[in-house]
Protein backbone atom coordinates (compact mmCIF):
# COMPACT_ATOMS: atom_id res chain seq x y z
CA UNK A 1 0.00 0.00 0.00
CA UNK A 2 1.72 3.30 -1.08
CA UNK A 3 1.28 6.49 1.19
CA UNK A 4 -1.29 8.19 -1.30
CA UNK A 5 -3.48 5.06 -0.89
CA UNK A 6 -4.22 5.51 3.02
CA UNK A 7 -5.52 8.99 2.44
CA UNK A 8 -9.03 8.84 1.76
CA UNK A 9 -9.58 12.08 -1.28
CA UNK A 10 -13.14 13.80 -2.05
CA UNK A 11 -13.25 13.19 -5.39
CA UNK A 12 -13.35 16.08 -7.56
CA UNK A 13 -13.18 19.82 -5.76
CA UNK A 14 -9.92 18.69 -3.20
CA UNK A 15 -6.41 18.00 -3.60
CA UNK A 16 -4.09 15.89 -1.40
CA UNK A 17 -2.13 18.85 -0.30
CA UNK A 18 -5.39 20.61 0.69
CA UNK A 19 -6.94 17.73 2.82
CA UNK A 20 -3.32 17.74 4.62
CA UNK A 21 -3.95 21.34 5.62
CA UNK A 22 -7.45 20.89 6.65
CA UNK A 23 -5.97 17.65 8.81
CA UNK A 24 -3.05 19.92 10.25
CA UNK A 25 -5.83 22.79 10.82
CA UNK A 26 -7.57 20.94 12.29
CA UNK A 27 -5.57 19.20 14.49
CA UNK A 28 -4.13 22.31 15.81
CA UNK A 29 -8.44 23.11 16.43
CA UNK A 30 -8.42 20.27 18.88
CA UNK A 31 -4.91 21.25 20.88
CA UNK A 32 -5.97 24.77 20.97
CA UNK A 33 -9.27 23.89 23.18
CA UNK A 34 -7.48 21.44 25.03
CA UNK A 35 -5.31 24.23 26.14
CA UNK A 36 -8.26 26.85 26.75
CA UNK A 37 -10.64 24.64 28.59
CA UNK A 38 -9.94 22.37 31.75
CA UNK A 39 -9.16 19.13 31.62
CA UNK A 40 -6.39 17.35 29.29
CA UNK A 41 -5.43 14.56 27.13
CA UNK A 42 -8.56 12.31 27.66
CA UNK A 43 -11.77 13.01 26.31
CA UNK A 44 -14.65 13.51 28.53
CA UNK A 45 -11.83 13.70 31.23
CA UNK A 46 -12.20 17.21 31.66
CA UNK A 47 -15.79 16.54 33.69
CA UNK A 48 -14.07 14.47 36.69
CA UNK A 49 -13.42 16.05 39.71
CA UNK A 50 -9.52 16.60 40.16
CA UNK A 51 -8.32 16.93 36.81
CA UNK A 52 -5.15 18.98 36.20
CA UNK A 53 -4.37 21.38 33.56
CA UNK A 54 -0.62 21.06 32.47
CA UNK A 55 -0.33 24.90 32.25
CA UNK A 56 1.05 26.21 36.14
CA UNK A 57 1.77 28.96 37.89
CA UNK A 58 4.87 28.28 40.20
CA UNK A 59 6.15 30.94 42.98
CA UNK A 60 9.44 30.31 42.94
CA UNK A 61 12.52 32.41 44.93
CA UNK A 62 9.27 34.96 44.85
CA UNK A 63 8.80 35.03 41.22
CA UNK A 64 5.50 33.78 39.48
CA UNK A 65 6.71 31.57 37.20
CA UNK A 66 4.41 30.25 34.05
CA UNK A 67 5.55 26.83 33.12
CA UNK A 68 3.65 23.77 30.79
CA UNK A 69 4.22 21.00 33.25
CA UNK A 70 3.74 16.80 32.57
CA UNK A 71 1.57 15.08 34.89
CA UNK A 72 4.50 12.89 35.75
CA UNK A 73 6.91 15.60 35.82
CA UNK A 74 8.87 16.01 39.37
CA UNK A 75 10.22 19.32 41.07
CA UNK A 76 13.67 18.53 40.25
CA UNK A 77 13.04 17.91 36.16
CA UNK A 78 10.64 21.28 36.35
CA UNK A 79 13.86 23.69 38.08
CA UNK A 80 16.48 22.50 35.96
CA UNK A 81 15.00 21.67 32.55
CA UNK A 82 12.20 23.95 32.67
CA UNK A 83 13.12 27.00 33.97
CA UNK A 84 16.62 27.03 34.02
CA UNK A 85 17.40 26.76 37.71
CA UNK A 86 20.46 24.23 37.15
CA UNK A 87 21.64 24.74 40.89
CA UNK A 88 19.53 22.50 41.99
CA UNK A 89 21.26 18.77 41.68
CA UNK A 90 20.06 15.23 40.58
CA UNK A 91 22.31 12.33 42.50
CA UNK A 92 20.26 9.53 42.88
CA UNK A 93 17.01 10.29 41.49
CA UNK A 94 15.37 8.47 44.30
CA UNK A 95 15.02 10.48 47.60
CA UNK A 96 18.44 8.77 48.64
CA UNK A 97 21.20 11.19 48.13
CA UNK A 98 19.37 14.75 48.88
CA UNK A 99 21.83 17.21 46.22
CA UNK A 100 18.21 17.50 45.05
CA UNK A 101 16.99 19.40 48.01
CA UNK A 102 14.72 22.82 48.05
CA UNK A 103 12.88 24.13 50.20
CA UNK A 104 8.78 24.35 49.69
CA UNK A 105 7.23 26.63 52.77
CA UNK A 106 10.22 27.01 54.04
CA UNK A 107 10.22 23.06 54.69
CA UNK A 108 13.25 21.11 53.06
CA UNK A 109 11.72 18.17 50.23
CA UNK A 110 13.94 16.05 47.69
CA UNK A 111 12.78 17.83 44.65
CA UNK A 112 13.46 15.16 42.33
CA UNK A 113 10.60 12.90 44.60
CA UNK A 114 7.97 15.72 44.47
CA UNK A 115 5.62 15.80 41.53
CA UNK A 116 5.62 19.60 40.43
CA UNK A 117 1.74 19.42 40.09
CA UNK A 118 1.96 19.36 43.88
CA UNK A 119 3.23 22.30 44.80
CA UNK A 120 0.92 24.56 43.11
CA UNK A 121 0.37 27.63 45.41
CA UNK A 122 3.40 26.83 47.67
CA UNK A 123 6.38 28.88 47.86
CA UNK A 124 9.37 27.34 46.25
CA UNK A 125 13.58 27.95 47.36
CA UNK A 126 16.18 26.78 45.62
CA UNK A 127 20.13 28.07 46.13
CA UNK A 128 19.12 30.38 43.36
CA UNK A 129 17.05 32.43 45.49
CA UNK A 130 19.15 32.70 48.92
CA UNK A 131 21.49 35.34 48.04
CA UNK A 132 20.18 39.00 48.56
CA UNK A 133 19.36 41.36 45.58
CA UNK A 134 22.10 43.15 45.77
CA UNK A 135 24.16 39.98 45.84
CA UNK A 136 24.98 39.47 49.18
CA UNK A 137 25.10 35.80 49.99
CA UNK A 138 23.24 33.56 52.68
CA UNK A 139 24.91 33.58 56.33
CA UNK A 140 25.29 29.59 55.44
CA UNK A 141 26.94 30.10 51.76
CA UNK A 142 29.51 32.50 53.13
CA UNK A 143 29.99 30.55 56.03
CA UNK A 144 30.97 27.60 53.11
CA UNK A 145 33.32 30.25 51.69
CA UNK A 146 35.33 31.48 54.57
CA UNK A 147 35.68 27.45 55.82
CA UNK A 148 36.35 25.99 52.65
CA UNK A 149 33.64 23.50 53.25
CA UNK A 150 33.01 21.29 50.51
CA UNK A 151 35.27 19.58 48.23
CA UNK A 152 33.61 18.80 44.29
CA UNK A 153 30.48 20.63 46.29
CA UNK A 154 28.05 18.63 43.96
CA UNK A 155 26.11 17.61 46.92
CA UNK A 156 26.54 21.45 47.96
CA UNK A 157 23.24 23.09 47.10
CA UNK A 158 21.32 20.33 48.39
CA UNK A 159 23.24 20.41 51.61
CA UNK A 160 22.69 24.43 52.18
CA UNK A 161 19.04 24.36 51.43
CA UNK A 162 19.19 21.40 53.95
CA UNK A 163 20.56 23.55 56.82
CA UNK A 164 18.88 26.41 55.71
CA UNK A 165 15.56 24.70 56.24
CA UNK A 166 16.95 22.95 59.66
CA UNK A 167 17.94 26.32 61.02
CA UNK A 168 14.65 28.28 60.37
CA UNK A 169 13.23 25.36 62.81
CA UNK A 170 16.02 25.26 64.99
CA UNK A 171 18.24 28.42 64.45
CA UNK A 172 20.68 27.98 67.42
CA UNK A 173 21.65 24.15 67.11
CA UNK A 174 24.12 22.11 68.83
CA UNK A 175 26.60 20.39 66.34
CA UNK A 176 24.51 17.34 66.80
CA UNK A 177 21.42 18.46 66.76
CA UNK A 178 22.87 20.26 63.52
CA UNK A 179 24.24 16.72 62.11
CA UNK A 180 21.01 15.36 62.51
CA UNK A 181 19.41 17.88 60.46
CA UNK A 182 21.25 17.82 57.60
CA UNK A 183 21.59 13.86 57.59
CA UNK A 184 19.29 13.43 54.86
CA UNK A 185 21.99 14.68 52.60
CA UNK A 186 25.08 12.73 51.70
CA UNK A 187 28.31 13.71 50.49
CA UNK A 188 30.36 11.82 47.97
CA UNK A 189 33.43 13.09 48.99
CA UNK A 190 32.73 12.03 52.59
CA UNK A 191 33.69 15.53 53.94
CA UNK A 192 31.27 16.12 56.75
CA UNK A 193 33.61 17.25 59.48
CA UNK A 194 33.83 20.20 57.03
CA UNK A 195 30.40 20.55 55.94
CA UNK A 196 29.24 20.46 59.44
CA UNK A 197 31.92 23.23 60.21
CA UNK A 198 30.86 25.26 57.90
CA UNK A 199 26.89 25.12 58.62
CA UNK A 200 27.99 25.83 62.26
CA UNK A 201 29.65 28.96 61.13
CA UNK A 202 27.10 29.28 58.83
CA UNK A 203 24.22 29.33 62.26
CA UNK A 204 26.74 31.65 63.99
CA UNK A 205 26.62 34.43 61.58
CA UNK A 206 22.90 34.01 61.15
CA UNK A 207 22.78 34.23 64.96
CA UNK A 208 24.58 37.69 64.44
CA UNK A 209 22.44 38.90 61.60
CA UNK A 210 19.55 38.74 63.11
CA UNK A 211 20.59 39.87 66.77
CA UNK B 1 21.18 0.13 40.83
CA UNK B 2 19.07 3.37 40.13
CA UNK B 3 19.26 4.29 36.53
CA UNK B 4 18.24 7.93 36.37
CA UNK B 5 15.99 8.14 32.98
CA UNK B 6 14.63 11.41 31.83
CA UNK B 7 11.20 11.64 33.80
CA UNK B 8 8.70 9.09 34.84
CA UNK B 9 6.41 7.40 32.31
CA UNK B 10 3.47 9.00 31.77
CA UNK B 11 0.50 8.78 33.61
CA UNK B 12 -2.96 10.58 34.10
CA UNK B 13 -3.32 12.36 37.35
CA UNK B 14 -6.00 13.71 39.52
CA UNK B 15 -6.17 15.71 42.06
CA UNK B 16 -9.50 15.78 43.53
CA UNK B 17 -10.24 17.76 47.08
CA UNK B 18 -12.45 15.71 48.75
CA UNK B 19 -12.37 11.99 50.20
CA UNK B 20 -15.93 11.31 48.07
CA UNK B 21 -14.27 12.63 44.78
CA UNK B 22 -10.79 10.27 45.53
CA UNK B 23 -13.17 7.48 46.24
CA UNK B 24 -15.09 8.04 42.89
CA UNK B 25 -11.69 8.42 41.02
CA UNK B 26 -10.80 4.80 42.30
CA UNK B 27 -14.35 3.84 41.42
CA UNK B 28 -14.12 4.56 37.88
CA UNK B 29 -10.54 3.54 37.30
CA UNK B 30 -10.42 0.24 39.64
CA UNK B 31 -7.39 -1.39 39.34
CA UNK B 32 -5.81 0.92 36.75
CA UNK B 33 -5.64 3.85 39.81
CA UNK B 34 -2.53 4.19 41.61
CA UNK B 35 -2.99 6.32 45.11
CA UNK B 36 -0.47 8.73 45.55
CA UNK B 37 0.00 10.10 49.06
CA UNK B 38 4.02 11.13 49.90
CA UNK B 39 4.78 9.34 46.61
CA UNK B 40 8.13 8.07 48.51
CA UNK B 41 7.82 4.60 47.57
CA UNK B 42 5.60 5.07 44.60
CA UNK B 43 8.09 7.30 42.42
CA UNK B 44 10.51 4.55 43.02
CA UNK B 45 8.10 2.03 41.15
CA UNK B 46 7.30 4.46 38.06
CA UNK B 47 10.67 5.66 38.05
CA UNK B 48 12.47 1.85 37.56
CA UNK B 49 9.98 0.83 35.35
CA UNK B 50 8.54 -1.68 37.59
CA UNK B 51 5.32 -0.94 37.95
CA UNK B 52 2.81 1.20 36.12
CA UNK B 53 -0.40 2.58 36.46
CA UNK B 54 -2.30 4.70 34.06
CA UNK B 55 -3.96 7.22 36.60
CA UNK B 56 -2.64 8.20 39.28
CA UNK B 57 -4.89 9.79 42.12
CA UNK B 58 -3.02 12.34 44.29
CA UNK B 59 -4.29 12.77 47.82
CA UNK B 60 -1.99 16.03 48.42
CA UNK B 61 -5.27 18.48 47.71
CA UNK B 62 -7.35 16.39 50.34
CA UNK B 63 -6.75 18.64 53.37
CA UNK B 64 -9.65 16.25 55.59
CA UNK B 65 -6.83 13.26 55.37
CA UNK B 66 -4.46 15.71 57.91
CA UNK B 67 -3.77 16.43 61.29
CA UNK B 68 -4.31 15.07 64.41
CA UNK B 69 -7.23 15.32 66.67
CA UNK B 70 -8.67 14.37 70.24
CA UNK B 71 -11.48 11.67 69.66
CA UNK B 72 -14.60 11.24 71.83
CA UNK B 73 -13.32 8.05 73.71
CA UNK B 74 -10.19 10.47 74.96
CA UNK B 75 -7.99 8.77 72.52
CA UNK B 76 -6.23 10.51 68.91
CA UNK B 77 -7.32 10.33 64.91
CA UNK B 78 -5.10 10.80 62.63
CA UNK B 79 -5.40 12.03 59.19
CA UNK B 80 -3.83 8.89 56.90
CA UNK B 81 -2.24 12.18 55.46
CA UNK B 82 -0.62 13.56 57.88
CA UNK B 83 3.34 13.87 57.61
CA UNK B 84 5.61 11.68 59.89
CA UNK B 85 7.60 14.74 60.97
CA UNK B 86 3.21 15.94 62.14
CA UNK B 87 3.54 12.97 63.65
CA UNK B 88 6.55 12.75 65.84
CA UNK B 89 6.34 16.68 66.60
CA UNK B 90 2.70 16.90 67.25
CA UNK B 91 1.83 17.56 71.05
CA UNK B 92 -0.33 15.01 71.49
CA UNK B 93 0.57 12.09 70.44
CA UNK B 94 4.39 13.32 72.29
CA UNK B 95 2.06 14.13 75.37
CA UNK B 96 0.25 10.24 75.70
CA UNK B 97 1.54 8.00 72.95
CA UNK B 98 5.72 8.63 72.73
CA UNK B 99 6.11 5.37 71.40
CA UNK B 100 4.24 6.31 67.84
CA UNK B 101 6.50 9.48 68.14
CA UNK B 102 9.44 7.39 68.71
CA UNK B 103 8.92 5.34 65.99
CA UNK B 104 8.29 8.19 63.59
CA UNK B 105 11.47 10.30 64.65
CA UNK B 106 13.17 7.18 62.89
CA UNK B 107 11.93 6.94 60.29
CA UNK B 108 14.34 7.69 57.06
CA UNK B 109 15.48 11.06 56.78
CA UNK B 110 14.29 14.53 57.56
CA UNK B 111 13.34 15.43 54.07
CA UNK B 112 11.34 11.90 53.73
CA UNK B 113 9.37 12.68 56.93
CA UNK B 114 8.74 16.22 55.76
CA UNK B 115 6.85 14.34 52.68
CA UNK B 116 6.00 10.86 53.61
CA UNK B 117 2.40 10.23 55.31
CA UNK B 118 1.52 7.92 58.43
CA UNK B 119 -0.99 6.32 55.91
CA UNK B 120 2.14 5.98 53.39
CA UNK B 121 4.24 4.30 55.91
CA UNK B 122 2.48 1.85 57.19
CA UNK B 123 0.41 1.16 53.96
CA UNK B 124 4.42 1.57 51.80
CA UNK B 125 5.32 -2.33 50.02
CA UNK B 126 8.01 -4.32 51.07
CA UNK B 127 11.45 -3.36 49.86
CA UNK B 128 13.03 -6.80 49.04
CA UNK B 129 15.17 -5.74 46.30
CA UNK B 130 14.83 -8.95 44.02
CA UNK B 131 10.92 -7.91 43.86
CA UNK B 132 11.88 -4.17 43.69
CA UNK B 133 14.39 -4.06 40.97
CA UNK B 134 11.40 -6.11 38.71
CA UNK B 135 12.16 -9.64 39.00
CA UNK B 136 9.19 -12.01 38.36
CA UNK B 137 9.30 -13.47 41.75
CA UNK B 138 5.94 -15.09 43.37
CA UNK B 139 4.94 -11.55 44.72
CA UNK B 140 5.25 -9.98 41.35
CA UNK B 141 2.90 -12.83 39.84
CA UNK B 142 5.82 -15.23 38.95
CA UNK B 143 6.69 -18.58 40.47
CA UNK B 144 9.66 -18.07 41.93
CA UNK B 145 11.52 -16.39 44.97
CA UNK B 146 15.03 -15.38 44.32
CA UNK B 147 15.82 -14.44 47.69
CA UNK B 148 15.10 -18.12 48.75
CA UNK B 149 17.99 -19.76 46.65
CA UNK B 150 21.20 -21.19 47.82
CA UNK B 151 23.30 -17.87 46.18
CA UNK B 152 20.80 -15.58 47.43
CA UNK B 153 21.88 -12.04 49.29
CA UNK B 154 18.74 -12.43 51.95
CA UNK B 155 20.29 -10.70 54.94
CA UNK B 156 17.47 -8.28 55.51
CA UNK B 157 14.71 -11.22 54.67
CA UNK B 158 12.25 -12.76 56.73
CA UNK B 159 12.79 -15.27 59.85
CA UNK B 160 9.09 -15.94 60.56
CA UNK B 161 5.62 -16.53 58.55
CA UNK B 162 7.62 -17.00 55.49
CA UNK B 163 5.15 -18.89 52.48
CA UNK B 164 6.92 -18.73 49.10
CA UNK B 165 8.03 -14.72 49.68
CA UNK B 166 10.15 -14.61 52.53
CA UNK B 167 9.98 -10.79 52.35
CA UNK B 168 9.52 -8.65 55.55
CA UNK B 169 7.87 -5.08 56.43
CA UNK B 170 9.81 -2.28 56.32
CA UNK B 171 7.59 0.00 58.61
CA UNK B 172 8.90 1.41 61.39
CA UNK B 173 5.28 3.00 63.07
CA UNK B 174 3.00 -0.15 61.93
CA UNK B 175 4.16 -2.04 65.19
CA UNK B 176 4.24 1.08 67.38
CA UNK B 177 0.23 1.43 66.05
CA UNK B 178 -0.38 -2.39 66.71
CA UNK B 179 1.07 -2.09 70.40
CA UNK B 180 -1.27 1.18 70.94
CA UNK B 181 -4.13 -0.99 69.82
CA UNK B 182 -4.66 1.18 66.96
CA UNK B 183 -7.22 0.97 64.22
CA UNK B 184 -7.67 1.70 60.76
CA UNK B 185 -10.23 3.53 58.96
CA UNK B 186 -10.88 2.30 55.53
CA UNK B 187 -12.78 4.34 52.99
CA UNK B 188 -14.40 3.09 50.07
CA UNK B 189 -17.56 3.82 47.63
CA UNK B 190 -19.61 1.03 49.72
CA UNK B 191 -18.92 2.85 52.94
CA UNK B 192 -16.46 3.14 55.84
CA UNK B 193 -14.98 -0.26 57.68
CA UNK B 194 -12.56 0.03 60.41
CA UNK B 195 -10.04 -2.68 60.82
CA UNK B 196 -7.51 -3.28 63.77
CA UNK B 197 -3.81 -2.43 62.92
CA UNK B 198 -3.10 -5.93 63.81
CA UNK B 199 -5.44 -7.30 60.94
CA UNK B 200 -4.56 -4.41 58.29
CA UNK B 201 -1.30 -6.44 58.02
CA UNK B 202 -1.34 -9.61 55.64
CA UNK B 203 1.42 -11.98 55.02
CA UNK B 204 1.75 -13.93 51.67
CA UNK B 205 -0.60 -17.38 52.96
CA UNK B 206 -3.08 -14.75 52.84
CA UNK B 207 -2.59 -12.90 49.63
CA UNK B 208 1.10 -13.06 48.30
CA UNK B 209 1.01 -9.84 46.40
CA UNK B 210 -0.19 -7.38 48.96
CA UNK B 211 0.91 -6.21 51.98
CA UNK B 212 -2.43 -5.28 53.26
CA UNK B 213 -5.65 -5.44 53.29
CA UNK B 214 -6.37 -2.89 51.16
CA UNK B 215 -8.01 -3.61 47.95
CA UNK B 216 -8.20 -1.15 44.41
CA UNK B 217 -11.16 1.44 45.42
CA UNK B 218 -9.78 1.38 49.05
CA UNK B 219 -8.73 4.65 50.42
CA UNK B 220 -7.26 4.49 53.81
CA UNK B 221 -8.39 7.90 55.64
CA UNK B 222 -7.54 7.73 59.17
CA UNK B 223 -5.81 5.82 62.03
CA UNK B 224 -7.61 5.97 65.10
CA UNK B 225 -5.41 5.46 68.48
CA UNK B 226 -7.50 4.75 71.86
CA UNK B 227 -6.87 5.63 75.34
CA UNK B 228 -6.25 2.24 76.40
CA UNK B 229 -2.62 2.80 76.30
CA UNK B 230 -1.99 6.64 76.86
CA UNK B 231 1.06 7.15 79.24
CA UNK B 232 2.00 3.06 79.59
CA UNK B 233 5.69 2.48 79.44
CA UNK B 234 6.88 2.47 75.92
CA UNK B 235 9.89 1.05 74.70
CA UNK B 236 11.21 1.32 70.65
CA UNK B 237 13.96 0.71 69.21
CA UNK B 238 14.91 0.43 65.84
CA UNK B 239 18.49 -1.79 64.33
CA UNK B 240 19.69 -0.66 60.97
CA UNK B 241 23.26 -1.04 59.80
CA UNK B 242 22.98 3.21 58.82
CA UNK B 243 22.12 5.69 61.35
CA UNK B 244 19.55 7.74 58.98
CA UNK B 245 17.20 7.37 55.98
CA UNK B 246 17.68 3.08 56.28
CA UNK B 247 15.17 0.43 56.85
CA UNK B 248 14.93 -1.59 60.10
CA UNK B 249 16.97 -4.94 60.04
CA UNK B 250 14.33 -5.04 62.86
CA UNK B 251 12.43 -2.79 65.34
CA UNK B 252 10.15 -3.60 68.53
CA UNK B 253 7.52 -1.60 69.81
CA UNK B 254 6.40 -2.29 73.19
CA UNK B 255 3.84 -1.24 75.53
CA UNK B 256 3.53 -2.21 79.45
CA UNK B 257 1.50 -1.33 82.16
CA UNK B 258 3.47 -1.76 85.72
CA UNK B 259 1.98 -1.61 88.96
CA UNK B 260 4.65 -2.17 91.65
CA UNK B 261 7.30 -3.61 89.51
CA UNK B 262 4.89 -6.60 87.59
CA UNK B 263 3.56 -6.59 84.58
CA UNK B 264 0.18 -6.10 84.72
CA UNK B 265 -0.56 -6.40 80.59
CA UNK B 266 1.77 -5.56 77.77
CA UNK B 267 2.46 -5.35 74.22
CA UNK B 268 4.83 -6.67 72.23
CA UNK B 269 5.51 -6.13 68.41
CA UNK B 270 8.44 -6.23 66.08
CA UNK B 271 8.79 -5.56 62.23
CA UNK B 272 11.11 -6.79 59.54
CA UNK B 273 11.03 -10.10 60.65
CA UNK B 274 8.22 -11.50 58.73
CA UNK B 275 6.04 -9.94 55.50
CA UNK B 276 3.56 -8.26 58.66
CA UNK B 277 4.64 -7.01 61.58
CA UNK B 278 4.35 -10.24 64.68
CA UNK B 279 2.45 -9.24 67.56
CA UNK B 280 4.50 -11.77 70.35
CA UNK B 281 1.31 -12.64 71.99
CA UNK B 282 3.20 -15.66 73.25
CA UNK B 283 5.52 -13.12 75.17
CA UNK B 284 2.55 -10.84 76.39
CA UNK B 285 0.74 -14.13 77.93
CA UNK B 286 4.25 -15.10 80.16
CA UNK B 287 4.91 -12.40 80.66
CA UNK B 288 1.25 -11.23 82.60
CA UNK B 289 1.94 -11.42 86.37
CA UNK B 290 5.22 -11.35 86.74
CA UNK B 291 7.95 -9.14 87.95
CA UNK B 292 9.68 -7.12 85.98
CA UNK B 293 13.70 -8.57 86.38
CA UNK B 294 16.28 -10.02 84.33
CA UNK B 295 14.75 -13.25 84.97
CA UNK B 296 11.32 -12.83 82.97
CA UNK B 297 13.12 -10.82 80.16
CA UNK B 298 15.59 -13.99 79.23
CA UNK B 299 12.10 -15.67 79.21
CA UNK B 300 10.45 -13.43 77.22
CA UNK B 301 12.99 -13.00 74.57
CA UNK B 302 13.73 -17.06 74.25
CA UNK B 303 9.83 -17.23 73.90
CA UNK B 304 9.87 -14.66 71.24
CA UNK B 305 11.91 -16.63 68.78
CA UNK B 306 10.19 -19.77 68.86
CA UNK B 307 9.29 -21.07 65.73
CA UNK B 308 11.88 -18.92 63.75
CA UNK B 309 13.74 -20.36 60.62
CA UNK B 310 16.92 -18.65 59.05
CA UNK B 311 17.28 -17.98 55.76
CA UNK B 312 20.83 -18.01 54.85
CA UNK B 313 22.28 -14.76 55.70
CA UNK B 314 19.82 -13.73 58.21
CA UNK B 315 19.95 -15.73 61.27
CA UNK B 316 21.46 -12.68 63.12
CA UNK B 317 18.23 -11.87 63.56
CA UNK B 318 17.15 -14.04 65.83
CA UNK B 319 19.43 -13.04 68.62
CA UNK B 320 18.60 -9.64 67.55
CA UNK B 321 14.80 -10.16 68.14
CA UNK B 322 15.59 -11.71 71.71
CA UNK B 323 17.74 -8.98 72.80
CA UNK B 324 15.52 -6.60 71.56
CA UNK B 325 12.60 -8.34 73.58
CA UNK B 326 14.97 -8.82 76.54
CA UNK B 327 15.56 -4.84 76.39
CA UNK B 328 12.11 -3.82 76.34
CA UNK B 329 11.11 -5.70 79.32
CA UNK B 330 14.36 -3.91 81.35
CA UNK B 331 13.17 -0.63 79.81
CA UNK B 332 15.15 2.32 79.22
CA UNK B 333 17.51 3.07 81.85
CA UNK B 334 18.09 -0.11 82.13
CA UNK B 335 18.98 -1.21 78.70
Amino acid sequence: MTFQEQIPLEPGNKSRRTFIKMVIASGAAVSASAYLFRGSTLIGQGSLPGAVERLMSLNVNGQMRRVDVMKQETLAMTLRYKLGLTGTKLGCDRSECGACTVLIDDVPHYSCSVLTHTVRGKSIQTIEGLERPDGTLHPVQQAIIDEQGFQCAFCMSGFVMSAVGFLKTNPNPTREELAHGISGNLCRCADYDKILRSMMRGAAYMQKTTT
Amino acid sequence: MAIVHDVMPVFELFQPTTVEDTLALLDTYGTDAWVLAGGLDTFDWFKDRNKRRKVVVDLSGVDSLRGVKKSADGGLEIGASTTLTAVASDPLVKQNYRLLSQAAALVASPQIRNQGTLGGNVSQDTRCWYYRSGWTCYRAGGNICYADTPTAINREHAIFDANRCVAVNPSDTAPALIALDAQMVIRSSDGERVVNAQDYFIGPSTDITRMTVLQPGDLLTAIRIPAAWANAEFYFEKIRERQVWDFPLVNIAAALKVEGGTIRSSRFVVNAVAAHPMRLTAVEEAVAGKPRNEETASMAGALAVQGARPLQHNGYKIPLVRNLVKRAIRGEAQV
